[in-house]
């Protein structure tokens, strides 16, 4: 079974704990700028949305990257960033559709979800079941991956 | 299947691995011209600053990757393609024999047709050789002249300023980066280099470089003349298409190619920069960009290996970082009227989206990081913005929460 | 760690910000927040200044845990002399503003003197600016937000403002954050408009770090799984807000209706939690969209709500055709059973006008109440009303009162000066419900006997967030007293003052504390400060903190007489429910309590009292 952040708006109340979670695991301090995982706060709506990265097949930031930094991990299939390797010409950040992939200034690198090794800080974190490391197949994944589909430039290439 | 990839950037290393997946039987040989392990264009101004040494620069990082792989990676100049014979010459006599055949010999460097461009120490700065021989000049208190502060210029600016010399760039526009930025922008980032400590001339041709002595001196038509110890050339590129005189495939400005990136000849293919291929949007570009290149590569390699792959067509997009000042820009946002605009001047913030009806057809944006992709995102899925729109002329800064709503509505 | 250890002072006369270092032993003595921030006022302003006057100080403060992880980590404070009370005051705050300000590496800001023209103050990391604010003066809160978020293009930046009542003088305006998280009481937006700054503007990406990563780690999971387990933080909070309480409190005859004339609302259960969650008529829609959280916070009782589009406040008015702060259960109580308006709508949009123009829905609901009563006896007439029908229960009188005080207009004036000025202005001091001129909130103390002392000895004024009794009194927590009983509640009062105390001076949201003891918090803030903070430690700021707060308050003039309250609580027994024939006994809690404390019968802390906590 392929395990995948499960995202459902409908239980979020935009505390951010993931966002603390995640900044505390990759950056050892609590500094939502610094998440890769963000809530959306529609206010007019009353909507909290969270949101980050789907690890897509089509995996735009890896292909993009001229240095190779970006590789496939092969225990959770999540699109990880060597620190090594990044020089933080931040071409991914704009060949990512999804925006999840976002230029560091302080450490002159890119950041994006890693899934944690497969032990996502998110998904513990959240108070109300809104983040979840599930069955890839569940709905929300579905949804965001066809959306992918969608945005893709060779999206008939690809299959 | 013989497959010959002329060319190991981005685009040859691509399709190299994408026919090897697709393929895995057929032989698949990679062509370099430079001597080199297949290596970054873009990250040589890294070298430069001394962030990565050389290896840094290899598109791929682990040994043994192409033979891997199952390709064979050569090494040599190409001469001459002769189609009717399905053979590409190499200097020094060599041929190399195929029955399909992808061009992706990326652009070349263009030197202005003024006195003293093969003067020493008058470089571009396009191969690693040329890098090395930059970082010798450009020591720590070194008079430099960049001419040309388009996109190469100003990657190549950051590395020259963090060496410490005094540098003076001079570019004939009226500004910087005039072909992905607008007036408003440029005007921003000249602001910002220039307190970085830059000089800038823009409007300004160099006129000529001549010797005196050990050092150069650089004429403008402004009528001064600037005393150098390195001029470093960036006034733009071509496609490197040199070799194909004589050989049937169609040039316009780059290779023509269609939507299965083929070349007026079927068993040809072009990609990355010396591909003149389909526009997202409808048109035929050449779109000298990174993310292009690897699609280029891919989608060509799949019709090579004999699957029916569209390419839905390139969006130029361009991120650049300046002295630190992070700009990017993406698809058609000269031209329209529909605008959104936000200008925050003394916070050096700027963006900029382009609206076709329902839809955001290109976009500016200076002093961002966080989330720019979206702007890709909400361009090329064509989604209809319904009220964001409204929304974002209002307030153009919310484009990732204009993505995320539609994305989720 | 755990605090940025930086302080920005901002000289509005001169125009300057300057970086100081945070006074450490101070920090080590009142841990930050409420009681760091109450420190520094005291040793820098004169406790007579005038509140208004450029002498006076706004301290804008967070708590160590601000920002952390620790659940409810989000709370901030302003900290000033207050405008409505002339007492010390500290109005506390959620939403996201606070960790902001926190991420940009800034314990507090210290506001000084009084700019020549509006500005507002622009942080972003260790960069602070004051900003011409002439494009935002004049303005709303939303419309503040919105437009510096959009001049500076992003959507991340956090803002807390003042509205038009706060620039208009209105003595019970609040600074709003978030669009709808407030520091709501004692006129702390008043003096912040008194001083021409309009709001603040943060971006912070340096974040927040703690002494022991791993002990916080745990110590904070500890204490969400205590939270979620626990019947009010884990379901009632989240499910109802805090609008649970309406009918609880209705029932315990506790619910103080028509300006404290009834302790009973017949129309409690039309504006109660169970309500917003009925659906309507008009579109289907329940009052109530969701719950949403504070930063950091894994309770969740805030309210976001909608006003049926077709009420008359709405119709034709799409910009309040959204979602956005709904009623808690203080808002309800005091634009509904305060005025004896069982209009769930117009309540609701009344307490969205006073986000909007930030000023505080309890002092605003109480004071139409105290209105409402004068209006009744012809003591108010038509005639200074324009026109307005100040009867009980009229709704479109408190909607269209609203609008004008939010704006400063007509008679919206007069109700902004407050219940205690609008009364004596009329000839009717005593109709003022209110301590040191501050308005009750939503408990009345005949009815629930501890928390007339907690009034009566309030340092801001009359409030129920410096000892909320009504947890042992009439929820059980952390033990069952009884409510109509004055026994034992004088140390009852103290203890939940000292631990309110450290609580809000930590960064904590208070209501944490229905679930939480000092055993739970203790250990997050042992984990996240340097030093060792034991329960008994951190009790003893809260008393220290409170005897300070306590200290300036007098030397501003204050005295044990004015630890008291209106005189129809103390004289007037209760009609209906439990409490039937109770006044409060407030007399024989009152001398128990100043004993208890170490403070002579006149309320002054004794020298052994001051020396034992080192002020």
């Amino acid at each position: 079974m392929e395990m995948a952040l499960v995202l459902d708006a409908g239980k979020c109340t935009g505390c951010e704990q993931c966002e603390i979670a995640c900044s505390m695991t990759h950056e050892g301090a609590s500094n939502p700028a610094k998440s890769r995982i963000k809530i959306f706060n529609f206010h007019d709506e009353g909507r909290f949305v969270p949101y980050t990265c789907t690890q897509c097949d089509e995996a735009w930031c890896m292909h993009a990257c001229p240095v190779d930094a970006i590789s496939v991990s092969g225990d959770t299939g999540a699109k990880v960033v060597s620190d090594t390797l990044c020089v933080g010409c931040k071409v991914c950040t704009i060949a990512c559709p999804f925006g999840t992939v976002n230029y560091n200034p302080s450490s002159g690198k890119v950041i994006k979800c890693d899934l944690c090794d497969g032990d996502p800080a998110c998904a513990k974190a959240c108070p109300t079941g809104a983040i979840t490391y599930t069955d890839a197949a569940a709905t929300g994944y579905a949804k965001m991956e066809a959306w992918a589909a969608k945005t893709d430039a060779g999206a008939q290439a690809s299959a | 299947m013989n497959y010959v990839i002329i060319g190991a950037g981005p685009a040859g290393v691509a399709a190299a691995e994408t026919l090897h997946k697709a393929d895995a039987e057929s032989s698949i040989i990679l062509i370099g011209g430079e001597g080199k392990p297949p290596y970054s264009r873009m990250a040589i101004p890294y070298v430069l600053t001394g962030k990565i040494e050389e290896d840094g620069t290899y598109l791929r990082k682990s040994d043994g990757h192409y033979d891997r792989k199952g390709i064979t990676f050569l090494q040599g100049q190409v001469s001459k393609v002769d189609p009717g014979a399905g053979m590409v010459a190499l200097e020094g006599g060599q041929a190399v024999a195929y029955d399909k055949l992808l061009i992706a010999t990326g652009a070349t460097p263009l030197s202005p047709p003024i006195p003293g461009m093969d003067l020493d120490g008058v470089h571009h700065c396009w191969t690693l050789d040329d890098a090395a021989a930059i970082a010798s000049r450009a020591q720590k208190g070194s008079n430099v002249v960049l001419m040309g502060a388009g996109f190469i210029g100003c990657i190549i600016m950051e590395s020259l300023v963090e060496r410490g010399v005094n540098l003076t760039v001079v570019e004939a526009e009226n500004r910087m980066i005039a072909r992905m930025m607008d007036a408003t922008g440029g005007a921003m980032l000249k602001r910002w280099v220039e307190e970085k400590g830059v000089t800038l001339m823009t409007s300004t041709k160099v006129t000529g470089v001549a010797a005196s002595g050990d050092k150069l001196t650089v004429s403008t038509d402004a009528g001064n003349d600037i005393s150098a110890d390195l001029v470093v050339v960036s006034v733009g590129v071509k496609p490197n298409i040199g070799f194909l005189e004589g050989s049937g495939v169609e040039v316009v400005t780059g290779i023509k190619v269609d939507d299965r990136l083929r070349s007026s000849i079927p068993n040809i293919y072009a990609a990355g920069d010396v591909a003149e291929g389909p526009e997202f949007g409808g048109g035929f570009q050449v779109h000298a960009v990174q993310p292009t290149a690897v699609d280029h590569g891919r989608i060509a390699a799949l019709n090579m290996a004999g699957r029916d792959a569209k390419y839905g067509g390139s969006l130029i997009m361009n991120v650049l970082d300046t002295l630190g000042l992070v700009s990017a820009s993406f698809g058609h946002w000269m031209g329209e009227d529909d605008v959104a605009v936000m200008v925050n001047a003394n916070a050096c913030n700027y963006v900029k989206l382009a609206f076709n009806g329902d839809h955001l057809v290109g976009a500016l944006s200076i002093g961002r990081t966080d989330q720019i992709g979206v702007l890709r995102g909400l361009i090329q899925s064509r989604v209809k913005l319904g009220a964001w729109k409204n929304t974002l002329k209002q307030d153009p800064s919310r484009i990732a929460e204009a993505y995320v709503a539609c994305l989720h509505g | 760690m755990s605090w940025a250890k930086r302080i920005l002072r901002v000289n509005l006369s001169e125009g300057s910000c300057t970086e100081e270092p945070l006074n450490m032993d101070w920090a080590e003595k009142y841990l930050g927040q409420r009681g760091l921030a109450s420190k520094y006022l005291v040793e820098e302003v004169d406790p007579k200044v005038d509140p208004l006057s450029p002498d006076n100080k706004l301290i804008i403060a967070t708590g160590p845990l601000t920002g952390t992880a620790a659940s409810t980590g989000g709370r901030w404070s302003v900290i000033t002399k207050g405008a409505l009370t002339g007492a010390i005051a500290c109005s506390n705050s959620g939403g996201f503003f606070g960790a902001e300000l926190k991420f940009a590496g800034w314990d507090m800001i210290i506001f000084e003197g009084k700019a020549a023209k509006p500005v507002y103050l622009l942080i972003k990391d260790d960069a602070a600016e004051l900003m011409d604010a002439a494009d935002y003066w004049g303005r709303t809160v939303w419309e503040t937000e919105k437009g510096l978020k959009a001049e500076h293009q992003d959507p991340q930046m956090r803002v807390a403002s003042i509205g038009q009542s706060g620039e208009n003088g209105v003595k019970f305006a609040c600074v709003v954050n978030d669009l709808h998280r407030a520091a709501g009481r004692s006129g702390v937006g008043t003096v912040m408009g008194s001083k021409n700054l309009k709001a603040i503007a943060v971006r912070g990406t340096k974040g927040v770090k703690v002494q022991d990563p791993d002990a916080f780690l745990k110590a904070t999971s500890d204490a969400k799984a205590v939270l979620a387990e626990n019947a009010v933080t884990g379901e009632g909070l989240p499910a109802m807000g805090t609008q649970v309480l309406m009918n609880v409190i209705n029932e315990t005859g506790a619910l103080p209706t028509r300006n404290h004339k009834d302790v009973q609302f017949e129309g409690a259960s039309d504006i109660s939690a169970e309500a917003m969650h009925e659906p309507r008529r008009s579109d289907g829609k329940p009052n109530l969209t969701r719950n949403g959280a504070c930063f950091g916070c894994t309770i969740g009782c805030g309210r976001i709500a909608t006003i049926d589009p077709n009420h008359y406040t709405v119709k034709n008015r799409e910009q309040y055709q959204i979602a956005s702060g709904g009623l808690e259960y203080e808002a309800a109580w005091a634009l509904g059973a305060a005025t004896g308006v069982n209009d769930l709508d117009a309540l609701t949009f009344a307490n969205f006008i006073c986000n909007e123009q930030a000023f505080d829905p309890i002092s605003f609901g109480a004071t139409i109440g105290a209105a409402m009563e004068l209006y009744e006896m012809g003591v108010i007439t038509k005639d200074d009303t324009g026109g307005i029908e100040l009867t009980w229960g009229n709704a479109e009188a408190l909607t269209t009162l609203a609008e004008l005080t939010g704006r400063g207009e007509g008679f919206g004036a007069e109700i902004g000066l407050g219940s205690k000025l609008l009364t004596e202005k009329y000839g009717h001091p005593d109709l003022s419900m209110s301590v040191k001129g501050q308005e009750f909130p939503a408990y009345d103390s005949r009815g629930i006997q501890g928390m007339g002392l907690t009034y009566a000895t309030s340092n801001r004024g009359a409030c129920h967030l410096r000892s909320y009794t009504v947890a042992s009194e009439v929820l059980g927590i952390p033990e069952k007293t009884d409510p109509l009983s004055s026994d034992g509640k004088a140390g009852l009062v103290i203890a939940f003052q000292d631990a309110t105390g450290a609580v809000d001076s930590a960064g904590l949201c208070v209501f944490t504390t229905f679930a939480w003891s000092m055993d739970n918090i203790a250990p997050q803030i042992d984990a996240a400060c340097e030093g060792d903070w034991s329960v008994e430690k951190l009790l003893e700021v809260g008393e220290r903190v409170w005897n300070l707060e306590r200290k300036f308050n007098l030397d501003a003039g204050f005295t044990g007489k004015d630890d008291t309250l209106p005189k129809r609580l103390l004289k007037d027994a209760a009609k209906t429910g439990p409490a039937e024939g109770k006044v409060n006994e407030l007399g024989k809690m009152l001398p128990e309590y100043y004993s208890l404390r170490g403070w002579t019968d006149d309320g002054v802390p004794t020298n052994e009292t001051l020396d034992r906590l080192a002020l």
